[in-house]
């Protein structure tokens, strides 16, 4: 019976459309070649579930507990994720987001995210001019 | 195969599959132009594991193939996990590698966490739910073996996920040589040096008998606050000394007629340029 939650609540498949640049058009300097067979099916068999891998394991965690400790305890939990969230650095500066890794136990963890895709070693940064105009809704 | 790439900044909203996408797009050309892609450097491979009366024998070869070619007739396939837990990786060697060093590290934050020496189990959970993760993908089937504060224990973990708990386990393509020494002597509560001629023997069966294997026979022995790593324990393929020396000696070519021809060349321009090394 828990299960049927679990699996029902999965997060649905988002981002595979087309990501339309400026102009509407695939920005190809930016995300790299498009063709439709890719917007249409996963290009990887484990593209779906690894994207949604960190939300639907945070479902499943809150159900549990929802069933354990009534509704109080995710809704505090979520209330705490919604908080340490917004404590981020500048637009284009990368933030540690210390807090939300602690609230996550995910502080003592080292996984892929972690060893490839370093943001430090990022070879992309945005303009910090443009990025904070668009933060602020100015652009 | 590359993996997938997976930024932290934005807790899995930002998946690249770019590696996925190239790959994909490379091969469909590079088949129309008649090459193949490069294969994955396995470890076609022969590793096993038994529980003694005092701890665990864990033993491997070590040849490394790249399709039917041997890439590394040296290497070492039995990884670090913790002081006390040592771990065998057969299938894609860059797997096999990056598996068991994430765990090592993952292990290592969560007996400073804890305070106390990991377990075994703890080891075997992570490597299980990961790989179970990436469903296969990547390719590691794993002999995970340790002593800790409940004794010795000794488990064979696949790439799908799933895990044995056993007195004795072997993994790889010659897994089925080493199982027939193993289920033709095996005992409970053998001495070391005859769980250690056991182990030898199955791994010797799985270099003579399977392509995949070959080369020496690594031995580790685990006990309850000693680790015998035993690199190598047998050299069963030295490789052969030459008896004679193929130099010819210096005249036993003949000189027909000789030529000389000088160069003149004068220097025109000398400039010196000096290296930034700021």
């Amino acid at each position: 019976m828990f299960l049927k939650y679990c699996l029902k609540d999965s997060v649905p498949v988002t981002g595979l459309c087309p990501q339309a640049g400026s102009y509407g058009v695939q920005d190809s300097l930016r995300r790299g070649f498009s063709s439709v067979k890719n917007e249409l099916l996963p290009s990887h068999p484990l593209e779906l579930s690894e994207k949604n891998f960190q939300l639907n394991q945070d479902k499943m965690n809150f159900n549990t507990l929802r069933n354990i400790q009534g509704l109080h305890a995710p809704l505090k939990l979520q209330m705490e994720y919604r908080a340490a969230r917004q404590i981020q650095r500048l637009p284009f500066l990368p933030s540690s987001n210390l807090a939300l890794d602690t609230l996550r136990g995910s502080d003592d963890s080292i996984g892929f995210e972690d060893i490839l895709n370093d943001p430090v070693q990022s070879e992309l940064m945005g303009d910090p001019h443009i990025m904070t105009e668009y933060k602020l809704g100015v652009l | 195969k590359c993996p997938l790439v997976v930024s932290r900044t934005f807790w899995g909203k930002n998946i690249k599959c770019v590696c996925f996408y190239r790959n994909a797009l490379l091969e469909a050309d590079i088949n129309k132009l008649g090459f193949s892609s490069p294969a994955a450097r396995k470890t076609g491979t022969t590793i096993c594991g038994v529980v003694y009366k005092d701890g665990v024998v864990l033993g491997a070869d070590t040849r490394a193939t790249e399709g039917m070619v041997v890439a590394d007739k040296n290497c070492s396939k039995i990884h670090y996990i913790s002081p006390n837990i040592y771990c065998c990786g057969a299938g894609t060697a860059a797997d096999t590698e990056m598996t068991t060093q994430i765990i090592s590290s993952n292990l290592e934050l969560h007996s400073l966490s804890t305070g106390r020496l990991p377990r075994v189990t703890t080891a075997n959970r992570m490597l299980k739910q990961m790989l179970f993760r990436y469903q296969g993908y990547i390719g590691a089937a794993l002999v995970l073996g340790g002593v800790d504060c409940n004794g010795p224990h000794l488990y064979s973990i696949y790439p799908h996920g799933s895990t044995d708990k056993l007195p004795y386990v072997t993994m790889g393509s010659g897994s089925l040589a080493a199982m027939a020494v193993f289920e033709d002597r095996y005992r409970p509560n053998m001495e070391e040096e005859e769980a250690k001629r056991l182990v030898r023997d199955a791994i010797a069966a799985g270099i003579f008998n399977d392509l995949g294997s070959g080369s020496n026979i690594d031995l580790c022995v685990i006990t309850k606050g000693k680790v015998d790593y035993l690199r190598p324990h047998d050299m069963a393929n030295k490789k052969g000394v030459r008896t004679g020396s193929y130099r010819y000696k210096h005249g036993t070519t003949g000189v027909l007629t000789k030529a000389v021809t000088p160069l003149n060349l004068e220097v025109v321009e000398e400039s010196v340029q000096t290296m930034d090394t700021s």
